[in-house]
């Protein structure tokens, strides 16, 4: 009874349903398009910076990780190779061996880092092959060289001419070849641009006399959301007393520190949001408990109990919360699928300089059906807890007086 | 038997700054199946005697016995309860809740008393029947008139079988022939059903249909009138 009478109440003043429905179905709309977009922004980026060398996860021998040396290269065992098959969430296995060496062309020499690679998977996942400004890409194991621009124009090199590397190889060998160079790469980071050198795998592993050896494992994941999987499935898959098993916020704690930074300074962004939010609901609620003293007076003086009255308010606004919620998931949904589909573009400045690190300047909205769930869950809950003033005007309201107006 | 006896009631608005003596030592009884006018200039106390004899008030003096019950005893969530089973309210306006139908408003108190559909649904028919608005029951208060507003308040006073109903102005906003229907049906219910009225008014031509005339003047009853043959 209670229920009906509620029920019916929401909708005796459709225009302050419609303003308080329509409240919260913003408050929710923005929410979520807020978080979708800034959720998104960060995936985007760190996709981005994830894909651009390091992958989602890598394996590497024991130790190797906090000291980088080609003396902790490991066989790359079938096993290993095997792991795109047996982990359905791995796409591809990337092997490399890196290891940095000095480049000279006799008269300039500059520290590079040769890296050893399996052309058409690093393609797959780096799209290296797209950075390719001259010449062309590398070919399965074809005795060549691929350098960034950076080091090409340091060395007065281009394509066609011949690039001399020396180094230490694996377990103090020495290490010296000359290679062709096939084609120059362009990276949008001055870091990687000033000293990256690509040899087909077997090439490498031959320059740094470690035949059949590997230092790192890639592995290229579609999403995020794989590497929790793919981590569980490499503890069982892989000796652990052998090799280390890092994801990319083990690989790159600055990253995550950016992105904490930024959350942090994001909860001041939805706390002001949740306010206004609060006080836009807050303020109909307010009208709607004055605007109906009378009423309540009237009520409790032929006998309706407080909480009767107060619950009958109370499920009011939760019916009209969850309106606003559930109207504000709708509408949320072709918004931010629309970001998602045509992501926010930057241009100018600020796009230039993320450009020269390698990012696009695009900020695609999340489409997680969580983000919808929580924010309209977190609007619900602020309404329902605002929901609680009439109750406790309710609570005080003195029928003589509430009449007396 | 008496129904309502009040005893020395003095009530004080705003002791802490102006204070008010609105009632200031009331005795009367009233006895079961009166038909009782409470006149008096305005401000004289009308309304504050009502709203004290009906427990939505308390007295800062004196005693209130209804239907021998002590109202000053009783708590707040009892007077609710107390007032839902023993006395029937008419305000002056807006004494419907406006989502509910005539029927429906009537039954509401039956409701809160948690009795069955049916009867409540019977009664509420028998109710509206009574004072003439058998074609009206589906009927929000919207889209009926002042006057069949405050007799479906009526009715809905009479629901739960009160000890009597106290009616504040309850023509206060009626025109004449609106008033007159109204009194002729509550006029009605006391003599064939004995339902006891206290009401207040200004109206002479309410007043003169009184058979008991209790004037207030500055919180004190100053006369108290009974005239036989009246109705
Ligand atoms: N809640 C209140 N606070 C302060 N003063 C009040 C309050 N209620 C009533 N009064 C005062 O008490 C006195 C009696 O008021 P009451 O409403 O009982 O008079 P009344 O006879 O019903 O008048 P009317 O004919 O205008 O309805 C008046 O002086 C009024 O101003
Ligand atoms: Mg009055």
């Amino acid at each position: 009874m209670l229920f009906r009478l509620a029920w019916r109440n929401i909708w005796r003043n459709k225009r302050r349903t419609a303003i308080t429905a329509a409240s919260i179905l913003f408050a929710v709309l923005f929410a979520t398009f807020m978080e979708s977009i800034q959720k998104g922004a960060w995936d985007h980026m760190i996709n981005s910076v994830v894909n651009y060398y390091y992958g989602y996860v890598q394996v590497h021998e024991k130790g190797y990780w906090d000291e980088q040396t080609i003396d902790k290269a490991f066989p790359l065992a079938d096993s290993l190779k095997q792991l795109e098959e047996k982990v359905p969430e791995i796409r591809k296995v990337l092997p490399r061996i890196e290891s940095f060496a000095l480049a000279s062309t006799g008269e300039h020499t500059s520290g590079v880092m040769v890296v050893g690679i399996d052309p058409a998977r690093e393609n797959a996942m780096t799209n290296l092959q797209g950075r390719i400004s001259n010449g062309k890409y590398l070919e399965d194991s074809e005795e060549a060289a691929l350098v960034a621009e950076g080091v090409a124009e340091n060395l007065g090199l281009s394509v066609g001419d011949t690039i001399v590397l020396i180094s230490q190889g694996y377990h103090g060998v020495n290490a010296a070849g000359k290679y062709p160079i096939k084609g120059t790469v362009n990276f949008g980071s001055p870091e990687l641009n000033k000293q990256m050198v690509y040899l087909t795998l077997p090439v490498a592993q031959y320059f740094y006399g470690a035949t059949g050896l590997v230092t790192s494992l890639a592995l290229q994941l579609d999403e995020q959301d794989d590497i929790r999987p793919v981590l569980r499935a490499l503890h069982t898959e892989l000796d652990t007393s052998a090799y280390e098993v890092m994801d990319w916020k083990d690989m790159l704690p600055d990253l995550v520190e950016a992105k904490t930074v930024d959350s942090a300074g994001n909860v001041i962004v939805y706390f002001i949001l949740y306010l206004i939010i609060a006080f836009g609901i807050f303020g109909t609620i307010l009208m709607m408990s004055k605007e109906r003293e009378y009423e309540f007076g009237v009520l409790i003086s032929v006998g309706m109990h407080r909480w009767q009255l107060g619950l009958t308010v109370w499920m009011e606004i939760i019916m009209l919360g969850l309106l606003g919620a559930f109207a504000g998931i709708l509408a949320s949904i072709p918004l931010v699928y629309y970001f998602y589909v045509n992501p926010l573009r930057f241009s100018g400045d600020y796009a230039a300089a993320m450009e020269k690190f390698g990012f696009e300047a695009i900020f695609p909205a999340n489409f997680e059906a969580h983000i919808f769930l929580l924010q309209a869950l977190l609007v619900f809950i602020i309404t329902a807890i605002l929901a609680l003033y009439p109750l406790v005007k309710v609570r005080r309201l003195k029928p003589v007086e509430a009449m007396r107006a | 038997m008496k129904v309502i006896t009040t005893k020395g009631v003095v009530k004080i608005y705003n002791p802490d700054k102006i204070p008010v003596k609105a009632l200031n030592g009331v005795d009367l009884e009233i006895t079961e199946g009166e038909f009782t006018a409470i006149v008096g200039p305005s401000g004289s106390g009308k309304t504050t005697l009502l709203n004290v004899i009906g427990g939505l008030d308390r007295p800062d003096e004196g005693d209130v016995e209804v239907g021998g019950h002590d109202i000053d005893a009783m708590s707040d969530n009892q007077l609710i309860d107390f007032r839902k089973e023993h006395i029937g309210f008419v305000f002056q306006a807006y004494n419907l809740i406006p989502v509910l139908t005539a029927r429906e408003n009537v039954e509401f108190v039956m409701l809160l008393q948690n009795r069955p559909k049916k009867e409540r649904r019977e009664r509420a028919e028998e109710l509206l029947r009574a004072v003439g608005l058998e074609d009206k029951m589906d009927k929000r208060p919207s889209e009926l008139s002042g006057g069949q507003q405050q007799r479906v308040a009526v009715a809905r006073a009479l629901a739960p079988k009160p000890d009597f109903i106290l009616a504040d102005e309850p023509t206060a906003n009626l025109d004449s022939k609106s008033t007159a229907n109204l009194l002729d049906i509550m006029a009605r219910l006391n003599e064939e059903e004995k339902i006891t009225f206290v009401f207040s008014t200004h109206d002479q031509r309410v007043i003169d249909r009184a058979r008991r005339v209790v004037t207030l003047v500055d919180g004190k009853v100053a006369t108290d009138e009974v005239r036989e043959g009246k109705v």
